[in-house]
């Protein structure tokens, strides 16, 4: 008891309040707590000190810092020039009890932000389901994609062997078929895009005797909405194994990794194709609508040999495409105008000479993935958006690549005359 | 455009076609695809206008099955079917007994389930090949078809396949002709009443007119003002561009020339 009367005694110390408040007291520092600028007074309202609030910058003026030790951070990132990458939890699957299959697209050998959506889906219908699953992402040809990780892959079956680099669809049904025989996945994800992934969904679906649903957007493991009678319809259905999902059907993966771990099949079936692929035809690259075309080569200010730039347009199989200034001095029709006021570009590659890029430009080519720069100025904003950028006279660099691009396609030709002999 | 072989004239050719829906209005009408595939199926035979057979199962009262006998065809066969029966296998039967060469459909339906299935089940079924977006049929000799196919972006690949095989017609054919009234009135419905089953998966499905989807939202994950006024005002930049600033012409062009050939866009 004796004890407990103790501790409730509030003992006081008169001399040593009477340092604490007196600030210019040589024994001052010994009784204040210097280190605390917000403490608990004897009656258990925290107390302030203005005085112990902020430091005392390097010219001697007090600073009080008020982003809460954010601003520290802001100024090193500002100086070193990028912002520091974060390392995501990862997300590990040691011993799945089952597989959920997503069958990427994998335009130019990348995930699209389609297949992104799907696998974004897939994680979806694993944390529904009881018991530790896995995604198991099956792709085909040469791949260049870099972040399987961070787009949700945790089991990656990447087939790219030289008999599916060419459009073999037979081939990759076969493929597909090992796969279900193999790993049996709960459900098989398509995306539903006119990249090869609806055709491959529906040659597994007829295959498997299933009935999918096409254009789904709202999918959990028990019901699916998807979109009927070209998209006029919604219907409401059980979901079934094979699935062709709509583009934004669910959140993309951005706040795990994964361990996107190789896997392989124990035998791989060749079939003899029906179709026999004869190459891509060529087709007239200006016919091509800007918005749609893949490859464009765009011209601006910087351009002052105009023959030139079509000569080159011609050789390098691009859309012709055109910056404001070119459009309105005349040199261009208005139809091929790049940007906020023209059109938004998707292509892949977009080759800009003599485009410095003001804002609304940069909007118009915001999809765009790989950007080249040719310009004279290396401060310009295209420069700061390319992934190569040639600083240099446009019209010498263009000439060069002209005559490169000829030597590799007649290189190629004799090539191609050499096999086919 | 037509094909010039002596194989044409002994060609057999059969479209099915489906009743559209237009997409505004909702009214019925030819849908867009399938009188794609009719067109085609017109310019394949057209020295040979025996070889064309337009298949639909269905209702024969339908009225737009007029408008794509209003677009030259003598007859159209129906095989009426009950509107919840399965067509596949119908269907199935019906092309083995006609001995179709080339069938043509729709990539997909704008009424009804509208899943793209019907083509692929009935390669399944027949095992045939399938060509997935047809954008023309150039040319058939010695019973090889080389045929268009229509890619994104405006892209075209040729393939050759061996009859009989089936193809799914895309919006990049040539357009179909106008239907005109008078022959459109006066074409034969040749009905043939066909058991079959009926379609028990789809009884438990509930249809609805379509609801607009909600839009993805934008969430910034910032803590701090600092953060969300970055993120609301940075630029698309790429990180880590490479700048080739004292470097020759002639090796920034290779530079240049290596990363179009990386992305194979050089064709």
């Amino acid at each position: 008891m004796s004890s407990h009367d103790a501790l409730d005694i509030l003992r006081r110390d008169p001399r040593a309040e009477w340092i604490a408040r007196n600030r210019l007291h040589p024994l001052h520092g010994a009784v204040v707590d210097n280190d605390m600028a917000e403490q608990r007074g004897p009656s258990g309202l925290l107390r302030k000190n203005p005085h112990r609030i902020g430091f005392i910058g390097p010219n001697g003026i007090k600073r009080i810092d008020r982003l809460k030790g954010n601003a520290a951070a802001s100024v090193k990132g500002r100086r070193s020039g990028a912002a520091q990458a974060v390392q995501l939890p990862l997300h590990r699957v040691e011993n799945p009890d089952f597989y959920i299959a997503v069958v990427a697209d994998m335009v130019g050998g990348r995930l699209t932000s389609h297949d992104k959506d799907v696998l974004g889906q897939a994680h979806k219908l694993v944390a529904a389901m009881a018991g530790e699953g896995a995604v198991l992402t099956v792709c085909f040809g040469a791949s260049k994609e870099a972040h399987f990780d961070t787009a949700g892959v945790d089991r990656l079956l990447l087939l790219d062997d030289e008999i599916y680099d060419d459009y073999c669809p037979e081939q990759q049904l076969a493929a597909l078929q090992q796969v279900e025989a193999e790993y049996q996945p709960q459900y098989w994800l398509f995306p539903d895009s006119v990249n090869g992934g609806t055709d491959l969904g529906s040659r597994l679906a007829a295959r498997l005797h299933q009935r999918p649903a096409v254009q789904a957007w709202q999918v959990d493991h028990q019901t699916t909405v998807c979109r009927g009678a070209g998209g006029t319809v919604d219907i409401t259905r059980e979901t079934p194994r094979v699935l062709m999902l709509a583009e934004e059907c669910a959140d993309q993966i951005d706040a795990s990794r994964h361990e996107a771990l190789s896997v392989t099949l124990t035998a791989l079936p060749t079939v003899i194709a029906q179709l026999q692929n004869q190459g891509p035809v060529a087709v007239d690259p200006n016919a091509v609508a800007l918005a749609e075309a893949e490859f464009i080569l765009s011209a601006g200010n910087g351009i002052h040999d105009w023959e030139q730039f079509h000569t080159a347009a011609a050789v390098l199989g691009a859309t012709e495409g055109a910056s404001r200034v070119a459009v309105d001095d005349g040199f261009m029709p208005r139809f091929r105008q790049v940007g906020a006021t023209g059109t938004w570009v998707t292509a892949r590659v977009y080759l800009a000479v003599g485009i410095s890029g003001a804002i609304q430009h940069m909007q118009g080519i915001g999809q765009c993935d790989k950007v080249i720069a040719i310009n004279t100025d290396a401060g310009c904003d295209m420069v700061k958006r390319a992934s190569l950028s040639a600083i240099g006279d446009s019209e010498a660099i263009l000439g060069e690549l002209i005559k490169r691009v000829q030597a590799y396609r007649a290189q190629l030709s004799v090539a191609g005359d050499q096999d086919a002999a | 455009m037509q094909p010039n072989s002596s194989q044409s004239h002994n060609l057999n050719i059969a479209t099915l076609v489906s009743v559209g829906k237009h997409p505004q209005s909702g009214r019925v009408r030819r849908a867009d695809q399938d009188s794609r595939a009719v067109e085609l199926g017109l310019r394949l035979t057209a020295d040979n206008p025996a070889g064309l057979t337009v298949l639909h199962a269905g209702d024969p009262a339908e009225p737009s099955l007029r408008s794509y006998a209003g677009m030259g065809l003598a007859a159209i066969k129906v095989l009426q079917l009950d509107p919840a029966a399965d067509a596949v296998a119908p269907l199935g039967e019906q092309l083995q007994q006609c001995g179709a060469d080339i069938v043509l459909t729709g990539v997909r339906a704008e009424s009804g389930e509208g899943s793209g299935m019907l083509p692929y089940q009935l390669a399944e079924k027949l095992g045939w090949p399938i060509v997935p977006r047809v954008a023309d049929i150039v040319a058939v000799q010695e019973g090889v078809a080389e045929v268009l196919q229509a890619l994104p972006r405006g892209q075209r690949r040729a393939i050759k396949v061996r009859l009989p095989f089936i193809a799914s017609i895309d919006t990049a054919a040539p357009a179909a002709r106008q239907s005109a009234f008078g022959p459109a009135q006066r074409a034969e419905m040749r009905v043939s009443v066909i058991p079959a089953e009926t379609d028990t998966v789809r009884q438990s499905w509930d249809e609805a007119v379509a609801k607009k989807r909600p839009k993805r939202l934008k969430v910034i994950k910032a803590k701090t003002a600092a953060e969300r006024f970055k993120a609301a005002t940075a630029k698309s930049q790429s990180e880590g561009g490479r700048i080739m600033k004292q470097e020759a012409v002639d090796e920034q062009a290779q530079a240049i020339l290596d990363l179009l050939i990386e992305e194979g866009v050089l064709r």
